[in-house]
């Protein structure tokens, strides 16, 4: 299972203000956000979303989505129903492929490749980025044959080595030492929180590059939601993760950056999500730039 | 509703609520008494109507029973003109027709049914599946009828092709033996029945295929599965008991076909593991002699019926209980 190193962008900071690099504040509308407390590295840019507008149909999801996701931070994308961020979310994995009518516009890179582009498949893409979901959806298998699953259809078949990736998969996601001694029973016998986190060993199983995470936390308990955030701080080390939460105070302790979106009606009236402000979550959460955010996070939305 | 007898003194504690025993009755009530009363008659009368077709059978096939000993039902020989009424090889001839016809029209089926829910594209889904329920449609003596006058001797020849590809191949050879000349076989009876009971076989299993669990299957996509990876990681594991389902009911269709299977088969009561070379199954003998039929032979023939009666539920009931081991193997029931 080698893959060749992927492609690197760094990002050129468009701002400097006072010497520090910030990311390019997302609408230009908006005034800069404030001097962000947090010293800017180079950060190297994993995708890059320019104009992206996603269609279910005629019916237009979400639009004028303009960020940088980079490497090894946590991600999270805040806003309430309707707002587009779940949208956002699957279009970084090509989820939309399989929606009859879904059609992503704009143009979305993965370290600088096009990721729409007609050349790449989208299973690999799938396999690179990998995907948690709301409900936990563990196969009706073994907790073993779970975790083997992705490296069965990407070509590992030695039992040896398979026994290593569901050890290391389950250790990673803080779950073996509750089931190494029951991987051959079934999977749907676990509780929630320890479902979460065995899909969230299964799609580390094939050593994505990506995690993508929809609400992964929202049919937990609170305990089970905090293991799992636990569990985002180590893996950022390696992986890079984007996170979709309905709960602002999980965005505010476990992402690096927030995007905020919103849902607001176009000429013709109906709702249209949009992403209002993308920054360094302590600027979003302190000093936000935009009254609309603002208004979100102290719960006064309108 | 609430009917004041006495006006409370002021300051009094308020009203109590009406008894529960005793008010008035809400307003659904009569119609939920006359559905409830309804729903009983009808449920009873399935089994009313089971009861009655198992005791004529019964009661018609005692001279059978009573002449040749249950035994009979077990008998592999078939010769009224020597008074030999065994239902053994017919039995025997059933099952092979009816396992052609499955194991033709299940691939196929699971293939159209893949086909409609994940490739199709949306409007050509509906003709589809109206073209394939159109089959179903088609009077069974029409099936047979065209496969007599139409495909029995361009059978034949594929037959006799096949018997000399395999005929030195150890038990090949002799499953595929000597066609007969006419076309006339087993295996033409089960390609009938097979594309007879292929629109229900399909029309479950899609029914089946969809209700996989859309996180299911973007759990595997999610993790780099191709299409096919899909339909064998997520939709196969969760339709698992529905297509036993369907194989159980198409079975139930394949061996109770009749006119169709009375038309092909060429008519034959010789027990053959030739499945080129004619045959007869308890229902084809049943459409085939009966109208000649007196004494014992007519009422080993109704005897039939009752076997092939038990041969269904047995076999359901053999079907269901591997269905329920594999569900608990898998931690689902």
């Amino acid at each position: 299972m080698t893959t060749e190193p992927p492609m690197t962008t760094t990002l050129t900071p468009d701002t400097t203000i006072d010497g520090v690099a910030t990311l390019p504040p997302t609408e230009v509308d908006q005034p800069p956000a404030a001097e962000s407390e947090v010293p800017e590295q180079e950060r190297e840019v994993v995708f890059r979303l320019s104009e992206v507008e996603v269609f279910y149909g005629a019916a237009r999801a979400v639009t004028g989505v303009d960020l940088d996701i980079a490497r090894n931070e946590i991600t999270a994308f805040i806003g309430p129903s309707g707002c587009g961020k779940t949208t956002v979310i699957r279009s970084l994995n090509r989820m939309h492929d399989l929606t009859p009518g879904a059609r992503v516009m704009g143009t979305i890179t993965y370290h600088g490749e096009n990721l729409y582009s007609g050349k790449v498949d989208p299973a690999e893409v799938r396999r690179r980025i990998g995907m948690v979901f709301q409900k936990p959806n563990p196969f009706p298998k073994s907790i073993y044959d779970n975790i083997a699953y992705g490296p069965r259809i990407n070509g590992t078949r030695k039992r040896s080595q398979l026994d290593d990736i569901v050890e290391h998969a389950l250790t990673r996601a803080a779950l073996w030492g509750e089931v190494k001694d029951k991987l051959k029973s079934s999977a749907l016998g676990l509780s929630g929180g320890q479902a979460q986190r065995l899909c969230i060993a299964r799609a580390l199983a094939v050593d994505p590059d990506v995690l993508l995470m929809d609400e992964p936390c929202s049919a937990l308990d609170p305990i089970a939601t905090a293991r799992i955030e636990d569990l985002m701080h180590e893996l950022k080390d390696n992986l890079t993760i984007v996170i979709v939460t309905h709960n602002m105070q999980q965005a505010a302790r476990v992402s690096d950056r927030t995007a905020f979106y919103t849902a607001e009606p176009d000429e013709e009236g109906r709702r249209v999500g949009k992403l209002v402000e993308y920054d360094v979550t302590e600027t979003i959460f302190t000093k936000p730039g935009d009254p609309r955010t603002e208004g979100y996070i102290t719960g006064r939305f309108g | 509703m609430t009917q004041v007898l006495d006006p409370p003194a002021s300051g009094a504690a308020p009203e109590p609520p009406p008894p529960l025993v005793g008010g008035p009755r809400p307003p659904g009530y009569l119609a939920d008494r006359t559905f409830r009363i309804v729903a009983v008659l009808a449920g009873v009368m399935v089994l009313v109507i089971l009861a009655l077709i198992i005791w004529v059978l019964f009661d018609n096939s005692l001279e059978w029973f009573r002449e040749e000993g249950i035994g009979s039902v077990f008998s592999l020989d078939w010769a009224p003109n020597e008074g030999k009424y065994g239902a053994g090889a017919l039995v025997i001839m059933t099952l092979m027709v009816a396992v052609i016809a499955l194991l033709l029209a299940v691939p196929v089926s699971v293939g159209i049914a893949l086909f409609i829910n994940e490739i199709a594209p949306r409007r050509a889904r509906l003709p589809i599946v109206f073209v394939v329920d159109l089959l179903a449609a088609i009077p069974s003596v029409v099936f047979g009828l065209w496969v007599l006058r139409q495909l029995a001797s361009p059978l034949a020849d594929i037959y006799a092709d096949v018997h000399n590809l395999v005929k030195d191949v150890p038990i090949l050879g002799d499953v595929f033996g000597d066609p007969s000349a006419s076309g006339l076989a087993i295996m033409t009876a089960g390609i009938v029945v097979g594309i007879m009971i292929m629109p229900i076989v399909t029309a479950i299993t899609r029914e089946v295929f969809a209700t996989t669990p859309a996180s299911q299957k973007e759990a595997t996509l999610a993790m780099g599965a191709t299409r096919w990876e899909m339909i064998r990681g997520a939709i196969f594991p969760h339709s698992r008991s529905g297509v036993v389902a369907a194989v159980i009911i198409g079975f139930g269709r394949a061996v109770g076909e009749t006119i169709a299977v009375a038309l092909v088969i060429g008519s034959s009561q010789v027990l053959t593991e030739n499945v080129f070379a004619p045959g007869d199954t308890l229902a084809s003998i049943i459409a085939n002699q009966f109208g000649e039929a007196s004494g014992v032979q007519r009422s080993a023939l109704i005897g039939f019926g009752l076997v092939l009666l038990a041969m269904t539920i047995v076999l359901g009931i053999i079907a269901r209980s591997i269905l329920r081991r594999a569900n608990r193997r898998l931690g689902i029931a």
